[in-house]
């Protein structure tokens, strides 16, 4: 090993910066080629790949994929209400006759809005306060972030999700909103483990003695060490942002009729259980198609980080 | 002693973490719009009635000094007047609690046995066809919302089947046992009443196990991998070298300190099942306090949301403490360590 070591650093002397760079360049791709190789060595992570894109697809082409645009909206047309899957209605309609394909197509937009604006409000100030707990540990800072932390993981989120977003006037945004705000600490914590870790590295001791600004140190050094836990966490998170978001859509304190979603489809169509099942269950199947799609992709990530760090 | 220490402190902090906790159950419900005031009696009561009431509410001191009066009156046991059902929010919350309670504790017992059950079976034929059929059964558990199995199980088990009620606690014709724990199943064992007991049992497992899946699925997963890390150590190796018996190897020796990150996520498990019964009570209409919680936040009744969150709160700390202790039981190595640092 210090062999080698010496020799890459004998070459290295006799490089120019650009050649320097270039070899960096490929380094890079190689490491994404590996990546990529360990990813799809699972068969299942492909399958959720391929779900997820489809369902990324599916969302953003709702009004030209449907075979009813007009149904994912205010749309009443008694004389076909509540009929069984047909071939006009491959999951049948509702109880004022829209087609529920079509209504689970445009529903997926929500779900999938939700858990992208969530994970991008979140993630953010989460690890940006993960940082700074962990870099000045045993000072006030600390104390002050991570015993808020503590408060707010003392209660499962979706209780004080539900509270807060029963407390504003129910929409989409507002639901992101209570979702949001009770996700952080997930994030500071991860982060706060691992920046305590990382703080007593020799690389970081090593830029302290060369005299590099807290900033350089907190960014630089220890941040891109705590990326790949962080991109693990929110694509396993996307999944739970989802069914959270379901869940609030489910008791009505989501997204406000007429606008399609999944969770308020399922819960409307709970009431014509057990005759008029498809109301209810295709939404259903479509929350666990989507979940099981980012779990699969999540668990692929994971994989991926965890052969690399070996 | 210095266990005990360690758990004085481990107290005192959980303490303090719901006093956290309760400032901002305070602060969520004062920064709903409108006056509570004037919430409390009715849109059309005359302003004199609505300015005597926020003398009598505090409302007119300074926030920090309404959460004083707030919190003095929350550690008596006085949440208010619950909006919805015009009592008082603590009486409400008695009647309701038990009925929640029995629900968690079953569904508890399920993913206990359950998921261990799972693993273990998993992990002991490892990569044979049960393993995978747990496997994936764990998967498609993990992913599923427990208010998408309570519908489904509704649908299968009993609208199709007609296994199970799917309403409520008791059926009609049953008439309650005497209350003594608020606990049905239990209340009509104490009573004697066989009958009511197997018709409280029948109500129960539906949403028990609509609840208890999610866990289910997920403590079979961990007790299976935390087997399978284990079985490859030295010490089962070992342990199987001087020729004790594979039962008690896998009983004894791998079991139980496989069985620790089991328990640290079931404690956390039981404790989150409180919420997501939110859902699953309303489904299957169970008169418990999730379903009252999720009425309180229908008609914004801030006294009863803000008890019931910081009853929740309150579970969910102790059960984390529960957890600590069983897990340093079941590790001596963290006993050990609590006992240095002490």
């Amino acid at each position: 090993m210090a062999e080698q070591a010496a020799i890459r650093h004998e070459l290295a002397a006799n490089l120019t910066v650009q050649q320097i760079k270039q070899l960096e360049r490929r380094s890079r791709r190689e490491s994404l080629g590996r990546a990529w190789y360990k990813f799809s060595r699972n068969p299942l992570s492909i399958v959720g790949v391929a779900t997820v894109a489809l369902v990324v697809l599916l969302a953003i082409f709702a009004p030209w994929v449907t075979p009813y645009p007009k149904h994912a909206g205010a749309f009443t047309d008694f004389a076909h209400a509540k009929i069984p899957p047909s071939l006009e209605h491959p999951f049948g309609t509702d109880q004022i006759g829209r087609d529920v394909l079509t209504r689970i197509i445009f529903g997926l937009r929500s779900s999938l809005l939700m858990g992208v604006v969530v994970l991008a409000l979140v993630v953010p100030p989460g690890v940006l306060l993960g940082l700074l707990a962990g870099y000045y540990q045993g000072t006030w800072i600390d104390t002050v972030i991570m015993r808020v932390t503590d408060i707010f993981l003392s209660v499962p989120p979706l209780i004080l999700a539900l509270a807060v977003a029963s407390v504003l006037k129910p929409n989409l945004w507002n639901g992101m909103m209570a979702v949001s705000l009770m996700w952080w600490p997930w994030y500071t914590r991860l982060v706060y483990g691992l920046g305590v870790a990382l703080r007593n590295e020799y690389f970081v001791s090593a830029a302290e003695v060369t005299g590099a600004s807290t900033a350089h140190i907190i960014f630089r050094e220890i941040l891109p060490n705590t990326i790949s836990p962080i991109l693990t966490k929110m694509s396993l998170d996307v999944a739970w942002v989802i069914i959270i978001g379901s869940m609030l859509s489910f008791v009505g304190l989501g997204v406000q009729p007429p606008e399609p979603s999944l969770g308020t489809m399922v819960a409307d169509g709970s009431r014509y259980l057990p005759d008029q099942w498809w109301i209810a269950v295709f939404p259903a199947l479509a929350i666990v198609v989507v979940v099981l799609g980012f779990n699969l992709l999540g668990d692929g990530v994971r994989d991926m980080f965890a052969a690399e760090e070996i | 002693m210095s266990t005990l220490n360690f758990l004085v402190r481990r107290i005192i902090y959980s303490v303090f973490v719901l006093l956290g906790l309760s400032i901002v159950i305070f602060v969520i419900a004062r920064i709903m719009p409108g006056d509570p005031a004037r919430m409390a009696v009715g849109a059309r009561a005359p302003q004199w009635v609505v300015d005597r009431i926020r003398e009598q509410m505090h409302l007119n001191e300074p926030l920090p000094v309404q959460y004083g009066y707030w919190l003095r009156d929350a550690l008596r046991g006085d949440f208010g007047l619950s909006l919805v059902t015009q009592r008082p929010v603590t009486s409400d919350i008695r009647e309701f609690f038990p009925a929640s309670l029995e629900l968690v504790l079953f569904s508890g017992f399920l993913s206990a046995v359950g998921g261990i059950g799972l693993g273990v079976l998993s992990a002991r034929y490892k990569d044979t066809w049960i393993d995978n059929i747990v496997r994936l059964f764990s998967y498609a558990g993990v992913v599923t919302p427990s208010y998408i199995f309570a519908i489904l199980f509704v649908l299968l088990l009993g609208w199709a089947l007609k296994w199970f009620p799917i309403i409520g606690r008791l059926s009609e014709e049953v008439t309650a046992p005497p209350v003594v724990t608020g606990l049905i199943t239990l209340d009509a064992l104490l009573a004697g009443q066989f009958g009511t007991f197997l018709d409280a049992l029948r109500h129960i497992v539906l949403p028990a196990l609509s609840l208890a899946m999610g866990a289910i699925a997920q403590e079979a997963r961990i007790t299976r991998s935390s087997m399978a890390d284990n079985l490859s150590k030295d010490y089962i190796a070992s342990a199987r070298a001087l020729g004790i018996p594979e039962r008690i190897v896998m009983g004894r020796f791998l079991l139980k300190p496989s069985l620790i990150p089991t328990v640290s996520i079931l404690g956390l498990d039981i404790a989150a099942t409180f919420s997501v019964a939110f859902l699953v009570e309303l489904i299957f209409n169970w008169p418990g306090l999730a379903r009252y919680g999720m009425q309180s936040m229908m008609h914004k009744d801030l006294n009863a949301i803000s008890a019931v969150i910081l009853i929740l709160g309150a579970i969910f700390v102790t059960v984390n403490i529960v957890v600590d202790i069983i897990v340093a039981w079941l590790d001596p190595r963290i006993r050990l360590s609590a006992a240095r640092s002490a």
